[in-house]
């Protein structure tokens, strides 16, 4: 990669279009979406413009330059000691206030700044209309409104960016001042520490040494004890003149000034009628339709991934078995029975179950409803020692459990943090979805396939009080932005689904099919049978499954989707009924459901939590899948 | 009439009634353990005073001035509650009945430093929460870091903001806890003198959604609880 002209950087409070804008930039395909928190880690991608290559850095959304959160303290360091040339400040145009308490804080650290105005277009549905050029004036700041999800404004930003850059417009610099006692202790630090080498702006440092944040009081008293001493001296000065903590002090008066600039640039017409969203918004989150729509929900959404993955499957079976040759003799049954069923058979279950479900989360996402559901289910989270919260990660893991492993970030302790991520690890994803419904909700009932889901839930939900029980400390409580709907974007939501799916059919479909070649060529060879022996007490005398599903259990380490497709392979046909009775395939289903999480997912909880914890979630839910199968298989053998 | 049996028929009336509802004369007497003849009489002559406001048949309900005393005799009889149990360890099923006859001859000083030794708790050892005090100070810490004597006292009675019923609207006048939320609160916008609203509120004393600066933000109940707020007159 060839060295980049100059580096921007995206900053600004969650969920204000930071990721769509870097998107449009770069081409590339960050996972965006209407929710606060789903930017964990920043992203870099590349833009050539003017033919400049300029490097461009997605920042985690914040709402401070202090240090409450992981993603806080990444980006400010990010923003002080990276030197980007230029940070682009997006800002959400609805919430101006509380946007520009953060535009603040960012000149303050005398950052070169350029403010992206964005959600201009929803600003002025709702009445606000704001004098762009004025805020411009007001801040010294290049100002620009866009609309990121249709691309305008995005490009202005960047030839704002590049005239910072090259110098060719000055950034005038206008500073809030505090009030006069403030003002003095800051001076008087500012002086004291001008003869010291710190990395961060002297104004800036002094400032947060008055707020006393731990972390900057940490890098000075390095270099300079005395002057920490000196400013919790002064900060309690400052705390017995306003009887409030300093830091609470200065953060009113950031805001007081950023409600003037506001009251400056902006009017406000209150619209006639309530709009769409509030009215959604009293059905969503009503206290008894808000948990019943979430309920009708979920069931349509499983309802319909049932039938349309079933009918897929079984069009994509009788179109690709016109074609079977039928020829007996080891080479055509391996590059039938391996090759083609591994082909088709991956493709129907990535069609038919996991792009369908990747749109609809994406649908869900993008629409702003997660919050929502996080807002209904922060009650019962607190049962098992979580809050609200972690209904998001939660929610992603039905898609995939890998990103969900990074989303548990957005909870505030390592406690919350770990109990979400075993949580999110037992979450039935999309490749789970797929043995559920393809396998006992094609072959037994939807109503059976529907019972594992509520098993899963119930064994989530018990799994999480336990730990709670068990693990020291208390849950904070929530503490959550709520976006407003809006309208899924078809553009955005296709193209989200494109880059989840993407990686399944590069990855996942060669692998499957390499898998059903080898299950085909070891069952032609009859070597199947020596690795499944090996593990026949376990699938055949305690769980009561055929013997080839060892190797399938093996397999479905890599992908779980796998198993599925191997199954067909070994059974020859998509027909599986005939091969496994219904109790067999709701235990085999049952043990793959719960059994471990895949590779994917392990490597994800690794770095997340590291090797030791890993170890012991994985081999604890191994153990869990093996006794919950052998108990379901002695329990169910009277009902199936 | 004695400060004490005022006191304790406010206290009966709110624990039948709550702050806006009506306790009947039979069930006051029940309680009490008193002849409902002579309930009446009592209730009488409070309704004078102001302190309630009696009809006959349908019982007695709180004036704002009854209303004032009753939570700062609440604020006592729990603070005292907790006094009982986390530092002499008197066995919990003792502590009620004693801190019912303490608290009513506890002055302002004591109560204060009871607060401050206790280090402010918010909730008795049953569980219930402890109203604010009524001191003119915008934080706890500030009751903490000085020994100040007592201050004047607010001029306005101060709610928890899950007090509020949807659409209403307050003033934040203090948020109590720890530094860190206090923090994230106010980054959030939520300063002193903030107009707030209530949105809405989730069922089984789960979060509430409040509306600040123009944005909608949840708060689990444990933080809400803690902040207090003024009402707006409008």
């Amino acid at each position: 990669m060839q060295k980049p002209d100059l580096t921007i950087a995206l900053a600004g409070n969650a969920n204000v279009g930071k990721s769509v804008i870097f998107n449009q930039l770069t081409g590339l395909g960050q996972i965006i979406g209407n929710w606060p928190g789903k930017t964990v880690e920043k992203a870099e991608g590349l833009l050539v413009h003017h033919g400049k290559n300029i490097k461009v850095i997605d920042l985690p959304g914040i709402y401070s330059l202090s240090t409450y959160s992981q993603e806080e303290l990444v980006s400010r360091e990010y923003i002080a000691l990276g030197h980007p040339e230029v940070v682009v400040n997006v800002i959400d145009a609805t919430a101006l206030e509380r946007n520009l308490f953060f535009t603040l804080q960012l000149i303050e650290m005398e950052a070169p700044l350029v403010l992206a105005i964005n959600l201009a277009d929803i600003a002025k549905k709702k009445g606000i209309n704001i004098n762009y050029n004025l805020l411009g004036e007001i801040l010294g700041l290049p100002v620009v409104p866009t609309i990121a999800t249709k691309g305008i404004g995005v490009h202005e930003i960047v030839d704002e960016a590049l005239k910072i850059a090259t110098n060719k417009m000055v950034i005038g610099k206008s500073k809030i001042r505090y009030g006069p006692e403030i003002e003095k202790c800051i001076k008087t630090l500012e002086q004291l520490l001008s003869v010291k080498k710190i990395g961060y702006p002297l104004r800036w440092t002094a400032i947060k040494l008055l707020e006393e944040d731990v972390e900057i009081q940490r890098i000075v008293e390095d270099i300079a004890p005395d002057v920490v001493k000196k400013a919790k001296d002064l900060s309690k000065e400052i705390e017995k003149i306003h009887k409030e903590p300093c830091a609470t002090v200065i953060s009113s008066e950031r805001y007081a000034t950023a409600a003037r600039i506001v009251s400056e640039v902006q009017t406000y017409e209150q619209p006639h009628k309530p709009s769409r969203g509030e009215l959604l918004d009293a059905i969503s989150m009503h206290s008894f339709w808000g948990y019943i729509v979430l309920f009708l929900l979920m069931l349509a959404i499983l309802g319909f991934i049932s039938f349309f993955g079933g009918w897929l499957t079984e069009s994509i079976e009788n179109l690709f078995e016109q074609f079977n040759p039928n020829i007996l003799g080891f080479w055509p049954e391996l590059a039938w029975n391996g090759a083609v069923i591994g082909f088709y058979a991956s493709l129907a279950v990535a069609l038919g179950f996991i792009l369908p479900f990747y749109i609809i989360l994406g649908v869900l996402e993008d629409s702003g409803y997660l919050p929502k559901v996080a807002y209904l289910m922060d009650r019962p989270c607190h049962t098992m020692g979580l809050h609200g919260k972690a209904v998001m990660p939660l929610l992603v893991a039905l898609g995939c459990n890998v990103p969900a492993c990074a989303g548990c970030r957005i909870l505030e302790t390592d406690r919350d943090r770990f109990i979400a991520l075993v949580l999110s690890t037992l979450v039935p994803c999309s490749a789970r979805t797929v043995v559920i419904l393809g396998l006992v909700g094609a072959f037994i009932g939807v109503e059976w396939a529907f019972a594992l889901y509520i098993f899963d839930f119930l064994l989530i939900f018990l799994i999480g009080r336990t730990l709670n029980k068990i693990l020291p400390g208390a849950s904070v409580g929530i503490i959550m932005e709520m976006p407003p709907y809006r309208t899924p974007s078809v553009n955005v939501v296709l193209k989200q689904a494109w880059v989840r799916f993407k990686p399944f059919l590069l990855t996942a479909i060669p692998l499957i099919i390499l898998g059903s070649v080898i299950v085909e060529a070891m069952r032609l060879t009859s070597t199947l049978s020596t690795i499944s022996d090996f593990l026949s007490p376990l699938t055949v005398v305690w769980l009561g499954l055929p013997a080839f599903t060892g190797f399938l259990f093996i397999f479905g380490i890599l992908r779980k989707e796998a198993a599925l497709v191997l199954l067909i392979t070994v059974a020859g046909t998509t027909d599986i009924s005939s091969v496994m009775s219904p109790l067999q395939m709701v235990v085999f289903t049952l043990v793959i459901m719960i059994y471990v999480p895949c590779v994917a997912t392990i490597a994800a909880m690794i770095r997340e939590t590291g090797w030791k914890r890993a170890l012991e979630i994985t081999v604890f839910e191994i153990g869990l899948a093996i006794l919950i199968g052998g108990v379901a298989f002695r329990l169910l053998n009277p009902f199936l | 009439m004695p400060k004490e049996q005022i006191e304790e028929y406010l206290e009966t009336i709110y624990d039948i009634a709550g702050l806006k509802g009506k306790a009947k004369t039979t069930e006051i007497a029940e309680r009490l353990k008193n002849a409902p003849a002579s309930v009446t009489e009592v209730l009488q002559r409070m309704n004078r005073d102001g302190l309630v406001k009696y009809e006959p048949y349908q019982g007695a309900s709180l004036t704002k001035k009854g209303e004032n005393i009753v939570i700062r005799i609440k604020r006592k009889h729990r603070l005292l509650e907790v006094f009982l149990d986390k530092v002499l360890h008197l066995p919990r099923e003792h502590i009620h009945n004693q801190a019912c006859k303490m608290e009513h001859v506890i002055n302002d000083e004591t109560e204060q430093a009871l607060c401050k030794t206790l280090g402010v708790p918010t909730k008795c050892p049953h569980g219930l929460p402890i109203p604010p005090c009524n001191i003119n100070l915008k934080s706890c810490d500030e009751c903490l870091s000085e020994d100040n004597p007592i201050h004047d006292e607010r001029k306005q009675k101060l709610i928890s903001i899950t007090t509020l019923k949807p659409g209403k609207k307050g003033k934040i006048a203090f948020i109590r806890g720890g530094r860190h939320v206090v923090q994230r609160l106010c980054d959030l916008g939520l300063t002193n003198g903030t107009s707030v609203s209530l949105v809405r509120e989730a069922p089984l004393k789960g979060p509430i959604e409040i509306c600040v600066r123009g944005c909608k933000i949840v708060i689990g109940r444990g933080i809400a609880e803690k902040i207090f707020i003024q009402i707006e007159e409008t």
